[in-house]
């Protein structure tokens, strides 16, 4: 038998009795900034692949929706900061080995071009709408004609911004179900898989909506396929790692994460879209809602879990 | 110049004297601590080994913590000493959740709070508080590259371990044992 206690009473804010120094600030962020990404990677894509016009909602109007996801993720993030008043310093260098650093400047870049994409768009979608000024219709006409260059920058950084929610977290080797380079790609497919089941259900058109329907349907199953591979490598890895594993297989974090985030989010819309591309008819709500409360319930369980898992010692 | 400190787990008696004298001397918060001593109790009766091992920032050659800051605020300051500039922190808490040893806190003031090895008492020609006042001399304090330093000498005579090497972080706090 061996124990191991903290015999002069250590209880740190927020560090003790279990690490808890992210909340659900952080997992609504990375979800947001997921989310996000997926939408403008589509539109891009597709702007990119000249199908703008067939499918309007992935290109024109959902990616308006993106600015205020992503300042809402900006908001959680400022929430979650302790040192507030001194924001700015994140703005006053670029630290290339840190990912909180070079996610920060990502969404500096991201943000204002969702906004830039969205407005090249809104006289299309609201005829009334008026600029009122000269220069504001010159810029305006200034992006339309470089959409092109703006799509391939979007998706350029719509994948970073994707990846990065990720790697956030696993660049903490201390915390062992983070430190998998696994969770990037998931965490970009996930959020990808969000992106696709949003313009799905806003979507007007049914070619539209099949699409993506098609497009979720391949997403799901990258992610249960790197889901599998992730709890694998913890499998045949050392006892760190394997506790980790543990988490989820057996311990606390089961059930929420295999009923939730998996069977809920991406299992049962997965048979529900199967069903409706065999013929069936079911609202496109709800494999919808589905998928995106499945999203956000990784990013939970994750950085929740990930702060229960730990090294040994 | 590299400093390290030198833990005796076979002299220590867990009395939490370097607690108290950390807290005093760095005006640590109340209900807060920059080290602490934990007790590992291995086998069962009688054939129990007991090992007291009062612990703080490993002040370490690769910290994660460092890495991971997006402002800079983490940093090596001269002979390796781990510090955090408070007007760069912007409290993020990616060193926290960084470092495999939970040896930071956020400070109720904002910025992000650890041991600084008494880097104001070192900088003087002082021992940090803690190895000043542990009643039993079982901490050893000083700078590696100098062979006459309290803890290179008591290192090259004593086996020692450090805590989780495997986590690749480099520490330079030496446990004897
Ligand atoms: S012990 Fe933790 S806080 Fe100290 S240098 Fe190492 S990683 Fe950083
Ligand atoms: S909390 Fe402060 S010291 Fe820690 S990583 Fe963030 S900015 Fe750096």
């Amino acid at each position: 038998m061996r124990e191991e206690l903290i015999i002069s009473g250590r209880m740190n804010y927020k560090v003790d009795p279990n690490l808890h120094i992210w909340g659900w600030e952080i997992a609504l962020y990375l979800f947001l900034g997921g989310l996000a990404a997926g939408v403008l990677f589509f539109a891009a894509l597709y702007y990119i692949r000249k199908r703008d016009d067939e499918y309007e909602a992935a290109v024109k109007w959902v990616p308006m929706l993106t600015p205020f996801f992503l300042v809402i993720g900006l908001g959680a993030l400022f929430l979650d900061l302790h040192h507030k008043p001194f924001f700015w310093r994140l703005y006053t260098t670029i630290k290339l080995q840190s990912p909180m650093s070079w996610g920060a400047w990502t969404l500096m870049v991201i943000t204002p071009l969702s906004i830039v994409w969205g407005a090249t768009y809104v006289r299309e979608m609201f005829p009334k709408w008026d600029w009122k000024y000269k220069w504001l219709y010159d810029l305006e006409a200034f992006f339309i004609k470089n959409r092109m260059t703006l799509a391939w920058i979007m998706i350029t950084f719509a994948s970073i911004l994707g990846i990065y929610t990720g790697i956030l977290l696993s660049a903490f080797n201390a915390r062992p179900l983070w430190n998998t380079s696994i969770l990037g790609p998931l965490f970009l497919v996930s959020g990808m898989s969000a992106g696709a089941a949003l313009i799905m259900m806003l979507s007007k058109n049914p070619l539209e909506r099949k699409r993506f329907a098609q497009m979720d349907l391949m997403l799901i199953g990258i992610e249960i396929f790197l889901i599998i591979h992730m709890f694998m490598g913890f499998k045949a890895s050392t006892a760190v790692q394997i506790e980790t594993a543990n988490l989820f297989l057996g311990g606390p974090y089961t059930l929420p994460f295999w009923i939730f985030a998996v069977f809920l989010g991406m299992v049962l819309p997965a048979m529900l879209e199967i069903w409706e591309l065999k013929g069936k008819h079911i609202p496109v709500y709800i494999p919808a809602l589905l998928i995106i409360f499945g999203n956000i319930m990784l990013r939970f369980i994750i950085v929740y879990a990930g702060q229960a898992s730990r090294y040994l010692y | 110049m590299r400093y390290a400190m030198a833990i005796d787990t076979k002299k220590c008696v867990g009395c939490g004297d370097c607690v108290v004298a950390c807290q005093t001397e760095n005006n640590v918060p109340i209900g807060y601590c920059r080290d602490w001593v934990v007790e590992v109790t291995h086998g069962t009766y009688p054939q129990l080994e007991l090992e007291i091992r009062s612990e703080r920032c490993n002040h370490c050659d690769n910290a994660p913590c460092v890495r991971c800051c997006p402002t800079g605020a983490s940093h090596y300051a001269d002979g390796g000493i781990v510090l955090v500039t408070e007007e760069k922190c912007i409290g993020c808490g990616a060193c926290i959740a960084s470092c495999p040893y939970d040896a930071r806190y956020p400070h109720p003031e904002g910025y992000v709070d650890k041991c600084t090895f008494c880097h104001h008492r070192v900088e003087k020609g002082q021992k940090p508080a803690c190895v000043e006042v542990c009643p039993t001399k079982c901490l050893y304090f000083g700078d590696l590259d100098d062979p006459h330093s309290d803890v290179s000498k008591v290192l090259k005579k004593r086996k020692f371990k450090t805590l989780i090497p495997e986590a690749g972080t480099d520490p330079q706090l030496y446990f004897l044992i």
